[in-house]
């Protein structure tokens, strides 16, 4: 069905820790992983499933590790890489980074955790937040009479365990909207996107049942109100918790909560949307001499908004020498290791435009390999505002004992990548 | 504090150290040496040797060094057995512990000790977990029923445990439901004939029921199983698509695949005029499009699935292109696939975006990609007729960059445009020829030499060019010999007078200095058919072609059907289905889409009922790539016939063409054309070749064409070997069994004489076979209806079944039988020709076995000899035939036959053979391939056996 046994594997292919299934896969054909993976990468096919003999590896890779699930039925290939991305987000909540030496240095839970997780090649508990009810790093610790099983393992609400206490009852909401702007050299934008993610910081007592109202266009047809500006969502994905015959029925967004962080829906509109913060280029490379950039960036939103934490990131070629830069606001930096100027701008108000010079040296004798063209990528948070115009209308909390609740909403725009492509005229 | 400095003593003598420690009278010392142990074991060291000092630690009340202790058995139990027996009491004790994590954790760990002495300990505790109140502890055990399947298969039916799992389906529990479908579903994907999961309407609406229960993984298991039921009517299959689309939304990719191959397969049974139909086709859209925001690994698997659900369902996707437009940073394996499926969904209303966009990746650095993206631009330009022309001047942009690999790419497709689109786009014939220097790669200069010879009346300088590549004649690949030799001889058919010496060069190259036997067989065919009837060569060689199709390497509709219910899998991913790389899978199933409903339109599966579907005419795919174009007789590409006579012609062409040879034939054999030497060697064959059957006329390429398999006569039964004794009377108390084994109409049969020697009467007769390799066990019981006699004789004949339960015997076909009477029981063993599994839909699809015989390494090759055996060719591919090992092919080399067979056994094994037999020598040479080497012996000594008598 799945995987027969579970690798993490360092950089060189040696197994750090392993956890045999199914025992229908001799252990000892990890050792074709690392040779099968150059030999791929050689040969520019590099693929996430390679095959050895009738045993496939199916792998991810994560910081310094390779996760590496093997099997020699035709196994459900997706529901692997979705739980080898399920390891590796409740190992790092277990031991914040996941890598070679979290791994040492808590081999005991990771067994454990690997025990729990998967039982002959079928996923089980995975919620990290009901695992650490019973699987705890603090094992010696523990009394006997402790350590039961959560009966949320097993119950319908798996992921939020009963009794939980707060003196004040609280829900944060974040609509955070990510937009990806593609636009080519001509200054015309080739594609668009918003991506969008509603977070929750649930801190409420009990069994809470919850529901959401957003402005959403079809559920405003359905129920014949329309007020105001609507939005129309392509494709929503909900956390587990959220009932989905419901919201397939009505388009009621109902759910228990887990507790704590947690993201529960995200979300994809299809509308055009225009750069936010616009850029304009101009790099002259002189061969054998140097490359002069000029780059100008200008803020399409409102005056009232302002955005945060700008960073425009201008690709060099890999043997630029000698930076000079001269900015009219924030300032400029080479990072070498990844060829690329990043030009950092605290806070860019609506309607400004800054401009940003930079100078590098070239070599004399040319680097002959062939360089991509990486685009100009702009990075930025722009917060009370989506573009979208999604709308939080309620949240109603409704819990048995009765009390009162507050949610609380923010809203913030991100880029995920405003992208320029540009031309590099060649003198 | 870390674990980490349980890794660092490596000191002398630890092993000893260790064990001190575990015998340590102190808890905390006995923890922590555990834990060093299990280090030690991490790292790769063996510590097997403290197994009994480990396992005395099983019993503590400490949690967790109680799962260290489990962890430790299930790694080295199986290399201990005898001392694994010594943890059984614990476990047994664990499960009846009051803590259900406890009990779980008991039931879990013994499961996974795959030692047989332990399995029996495991029933009772087992029964019990299965009905405990705990559903932690049922979950669990749901999954442990499988485990302990996958051991002993016959001790879980004979235990009834899976009539137990059955009724866990009810569970109110919905994670006990999902574990239990997922341990029913992975038995049942082992013994498919099974009928474990026999799903009826009630076990369905369970299932749907829990679904919007249990956690994601549940989810998962529900689903790919419900894609294994067929609705019994359209309502119902909509019913079931209703309650499904929910999933659709879920935030876990694999939730919503899973439930994708359920809409997708349940869809067929909807009548298209439905309104439901439609809704369902839009709701597709979005979830799938989402996918690819998802990880990259998963992008990639969503995107090969996605290549399959355009194929089978167009419509659904149309209108998305702009999201397969490749990102920057996209890992090359999503750039390539997202490029595949550009094209698939390419048609006039965005050509021209598409167009842009691979004009933009075809100045990219990444090689393989650019190189892609040129090839893309030449099959737009093939599938959409609109645009052809734009794609012809990108492609000419293009070869202007002189970049080399874009140059060459760009001639490649725009031979292909030739061949869609004649006497339109020649103009550029000349851009093409100023590039022909900097051509270095066989199938860019073969392609230009096609493009030379095809158009030579229109290009001035033909025969120079040509000439120019014959300089390195040798040097060059066999792609690009075949080639020139082609277009040297399509020049001189079109300009006769300059080029005489030209093609008599190549041809004396091609015939006397070369040692490729295509090069040399195409050769001598081309200079007996110009020497014969030149206007016949005309017609032959500058016949017209047949046009190349639109989309190239569509997947055969059989197959996509197939893959289509396996979406998610590794199946899709490899776009191959399960039986081409999943060994022993027994009595592989293939899955089909159900058969439409309702509409009497035209249905894409006519059929499932009956075994030998006849899928819809598969469309006149003609590949462009990769193919010799204007092959020899442009004909090469005829789909093989699958069985039967072979079509003597598919065609007149071909008719034409072996009338055209046969008639040569003397007249070349009276050697007028200066050449009869060189072709009395290279047509070596005896006399006797001229004689035998026009089957195999001239060696080489053309019997490629047919298909050979039917020249092959009535098939004969399979053979059977005679009877021997297995039981003599001595042995039997005055029983003595003599036997043989026989096919008959695809049931094995045991047939035995049973003849009573003793002085009184017999009766009661039963037999029993012990476990075997391949799962043999009589069909019914054994019919002895009247008593037998003393010296009488009874004919008996047994039919069986290879479902039972399996374990390897040395040697392979060994049988351990057991005959009871009313006077004891008698143990016999007896060994069975492996032929008897062979079973009769052994034969295998040309391409799939060419496929696999790739596939699997050489080291799985085995090669035998038979001696003293004088049949020909022919008349050994229907003796075997008869015992159902099927002759897909024959080629003849140097008056050499060799026939490809494929033999499928019953367990599913595939074997592939290349028989050769050389007329006159009784020596025959078999040469077995086998993903199971193990069978090799025995399937040779099938061939010794059949070949033989």
């Amino acid at each position: 069905m799945s995987a027969s046994a579970i690798f993490v594997l360092d950089l060189k292919g040696k197994v750090l820790i392993c956890r045999n299934y199914k025992g229908d896969v001799d252990m000892a054909e990890i050792d074709h992983f690392m040779p099968l993976l150059m030999q791929h990468e050689e040969e520019g096919l590099l693929s996430p499933v390679m095959s050895h003999g009738n045993v496939h590896f199916m792998w991810i890779k994560h910081s310094n590790l390779y996760l590496v699930a093997t099997t020699n039925k035709n196994s459900n290939a997706s529901l692997v890489y979705s739980f080898l991305y399920k390891i590796v987000e409740v190992f790092t909540e277990y031991f914040k980074e996941l890598e070679e030496e979290s791994i040492q240095d808590n081999f005991v839970v990771v067994y454990e955790l690997l025990d729990e997780l998967m039982d002959f090649g079928f996923p089980q508990t995975t919620e990290s937040k009901i695992l650490q009810e019973y699987i705890t790093q603090e094992g010696a610790k523990l009394e006997v009479a402790k350590t039961k099983v959560p009966t949320t393992v097993t119950n319908a609400v798996s992921w939020r365990s009963e009794g939980i206490k707060y003196k004040k009852n609280e829900v944060f909401i974040d609509v955070i909207e990510s937009i990806n702007v593609l636009v080519n050299a001509n200054g015309s934008v080739m594609s668009s996107d918003i991506v969008g993610s509603i977070k929750l910081k649930t801190m409420l007592s009990g069994m809470p049942e919850l529901r959401l109202g957003l402005n959403d266009r079809v559920l405003f047809a359905l129920t014949g109100r329309d007020k105001g500006k609507t939005v129309v969502m392509e494709d929503v994905k909900f956390h587990q918790c959220v009932r989905l015959s419901r919201f397939e029925s009505d388009r009621t967004i109902s759910f228990i909560p887990p507790d704590g962080e947690s993201e529960l829906m995200s979300y994809r509109i299809n509308t055009h949307v225009k750069p936010l913060i616009w850029i304009e280029s101009v790099i002259e490379k002189f061969s054998h001499s140097r490359v002069e950039i000029m780059v100008k960036a200008k803020g399409q939103f409102k005056k009232q908004s302002v955005a945060n934490n700008v960073e425009v990131r201008v690709p060099v070629p890999s043997d630029a020498d000698s930076p000079k830069f001269k900015t009219s606001t924030g300032n400029a930096k080479y990072v070498p290791e990844k060829n690329l100027v990043v030009w950092t701008i605290k806070s860019f108000p609506g309607g400004k435009e800054f401009l940003m010079r930079a100078h590098f040296g070239l070599p004399s004798v040319e680097n002959d390999e062939a360089e991509g063209k990486p685009p100009i990528t702009v990075k930025f948070e722009i917060p009370y505002f989506t573009v979208s115009g999604i709308q939080v209308r309620y949240m109603k909390i409704i819990e048995k004992s009765g009390y009162q609740a507050l949610p609380w909403v923010r809203y913030i725009t991100q880029s995920g990548g405003t992208v320029a492509t540009f031309l590099i005229s060649a003198l | 504090m870390t674990d980490s400095k349980y890794f660092t003593t490596t000191k002398k003598g630890e092993i000893f150290e260790l064990k001190a420690e575990l015998n340590s009278d102190k808890k905390e010392k006995k923890k922590e040496a555990v834990k060093k142990v299990i280090a030690s074991m991490t790292v790769g060291k063996d510590v097997s040797a403290l197994f009994p000092d480990v396992v005395n630690c099983m019993q503590t009340d400490n949690l967790e060094l109680k799962k260290l202790v489990y962890l430790y058995l299930m790694n080295y139990a199986k290399s201990q057995p005898d001392m694994a027996i010594m943890a059984v009491n614990t476990f047994v004790k664990d499960c009846e512990d009051p803590n259900p994590l406890i009990r779980a954790l008991a039931v879990r760990t013994m499961g996974c000790i795959r030692v047989d002495k332990i399995t029996e300990y495991l029933c009772e505790p087992l029964r019990k977990c299965l009905k405990d109140e705990d559903p932690y502890v049922r979950k669990t055990a749901a999954v442990c029923v499988a485990k302990l399947h996958d051991i002993n298969a016959q001790l879980v039916e004979d235990q009834g445990f899976l009539d137990t799992l059955k009724d866990l389906i009810s569970d109110s529990n919905p994670m006990v439901v999902a574990n239990a479908v997922a341990a029913l579903s992975e038995i049942a994907e082992s013994h498919p004939n099974s009928n474990l999961l026999d799903l009826n309407p009630q076990t369905i609406n369970k299932l749907l029921t829990a679904l919007n229960e249990c956690t994601e993984w549940g989810q998962i298991f529900i689903l790919d199983c419900l894609a294994n039921y067929t609705p019994r009517d359209d309502r119902e299959s909509q019913s079931i698509c209703e309650r499904v689309t929910p999933r659709l939304s879920h935030a876990n990719s694999a939730v919503v695949l899973s439930a994708v191959k359920v809409l997708m397969k349940f869809m067929e049974m909807l009548p298209k005029d439905l309104d439901y139909y439609g809704t369902l086709l839009k709701k597709l859209a979005p979830p799938l499009v989402t996918l690819l925001s998802a990880e990259p690994e998963l992008q990639y698997v969503a995107l090969r699935n996605i290549n399959l659900i355009v194929q089978r369902r167009p419509e659904i996707l149309k209108h998305e292109m702009k999201v397969f437009f490749v990102k920057y940073n996209d890992p090359i394996y999503v750039k390539l696939e997202k490029l595949d499926i550009m094209i698939r969904l390419a048609s006039q209303a965005n050509i021209a975006q598409v167009l842009a966009e691979l004009k933009e990746y075809a100045t990219e650095v990444d090689v393989d990609f650019v190189r892609k993206a040129v090839r893309a631009i030449g099959r737009c330009a093939i599938k959409v007729e609109q645009s052809a022309e734009r794609c012809v001047s990108t492609l000419l942009d293009l070869i202007q960059t002189k970049v080399n690999y874009v140059v060459q790419e760009a001639i490649v497709v725009i031979k292909d445009i030739f061949r869609k689109y004649p006497n339109k786009y020649e103009s550029v014939i000349a851009t093409l020829c100023e590039n022909l220097d900097s051509l270095d790669e066989p199938e860019a200069r073969a392609a230009m030499i096609w493009i030379v010879g095809e158009y030579a009346e229109r290009i001035d300088n033909a025969d120079e060019l040509l000439e120019s590549f014959l300089e390195g004649f040798h040097d060059e690949s066999t792609q690009v010999q075949l080639q020139l030799l082609t277009a040297i001889v399509k020049l001189f058919l079109k300009k006769p007078t300059e080029t005489q010496e030209l093609v008599q060069q190549v041809l004396s190259l091609a015939t006397q200095d070369s040692d490729n036997p295509d090069l040399r067989d195409r050769g001598y065919i081309y200079w007996r058919l110009l020497s014969t009837d030149p206007v016949a060569a005309k017609e032959v060689v500058l016949a017209e072609k047949p046009l190349i199709s639109e989309e190239t390497d569509l997947i055969e509709p059989t197959l996509l059907e197939e893959l289509i219910c396996h979406i998610g899998t590794l199946a899709s991913v490899y776009h191959k289905p399960p039986s081409a790389f999943v060994e022993g899978s027994r009595g592989v199933q293939h899955k089909r889409l159900p058969g439409s409903a309702g509409s009497g339109e035209s249905v894409e599966s006519p059929d499932t009922g009956s075994a030998a579907g006849v899928p819809d005419a598969p469309p006149a795919v003609i590949p462009s790539q990769g193919d010799l174009l204007g092959d020899l007789l442009n004909l090469d590409l005829t789909p093989p016939a699958t069985s039967g006579p072979p079509p003597p012609a598919t065609s007149g062409l071909q008719l034409g063409a072996m009338d055209l040879l046969g008639g040569g034939l003397d007249s070349l054999l009276g050697g007028d054309l200066g050449g009869g030497s060189a072709m009395g060697a290279g047509f070596g064959a005896p006399p006797a070749a001229t004689a035998a059957p026009f089957s195999a006329p001239v060696s080489g390429g053309l019997d490629d064409l047919f298909d050979l398999g039917g020249g092959v006569g009535m098939p004969m039964g399979a053979y059977s070997p005679p009877k021997t004794v297995w039981l003599p009377a001595m042995k039997g108390k005055g029983l003595e069994i003599s036997g043989t084994f026989a096919r008959r109409g695809g049931v094995i049969q045991m047939e035995m004489t049973l003849t009573n020697k003793a002085m009184s009467v017999m009766t009661d007769f039963a037999i029993q076979f012990n476990r075997n390799s391949f799962g043999l066990a009589p069909a019914g019981p054994l019919q002895v209806l009247t008593p037998l006699s003393p010296n009488q004789s009874i004919e008996v004949s047994l039919p069986l079944s290879t479902v039972g339960p399996v374990m390897k015997m040395d040697p392979l076909n060994n049988l351990q039988v057991a005959v009871k009477n009313n006077i004891d029981v008698f143990y016999f063993s007896c060994q069975y020709p492996i032929s008897m599994l062979f079973v009769e839909d052994g034969k295998m699809e040309r391409q799939v076995f060419l496929a696999t015989w790739k596939d699997i390494p050489n080291d799985n090759e085995a090669q035998f000899q038979i001696k003293d055996c004088h049949l020909s060719s022919d008349a050994a591919s229907s003796k075997l035939q008869g015992s159902n090992i099927f002759t897909i092919a024959k080629r003849t080399v140097d008056g050499q036959d060799m026939l490809y067979q494929s033999v499928k056994l019953s367990n599913g094994i595939w074997v592939l053979a290349e028989l050769r037999v050389q007329t006159g020598n009784p020596i025959f040479t078999v040469c077995l391939k086998c993903r199971a080497p193990e069978v090799s012996q025995c399937v040779f000594q099938s061939y010794e056996a059949v070949l033989k008598n």
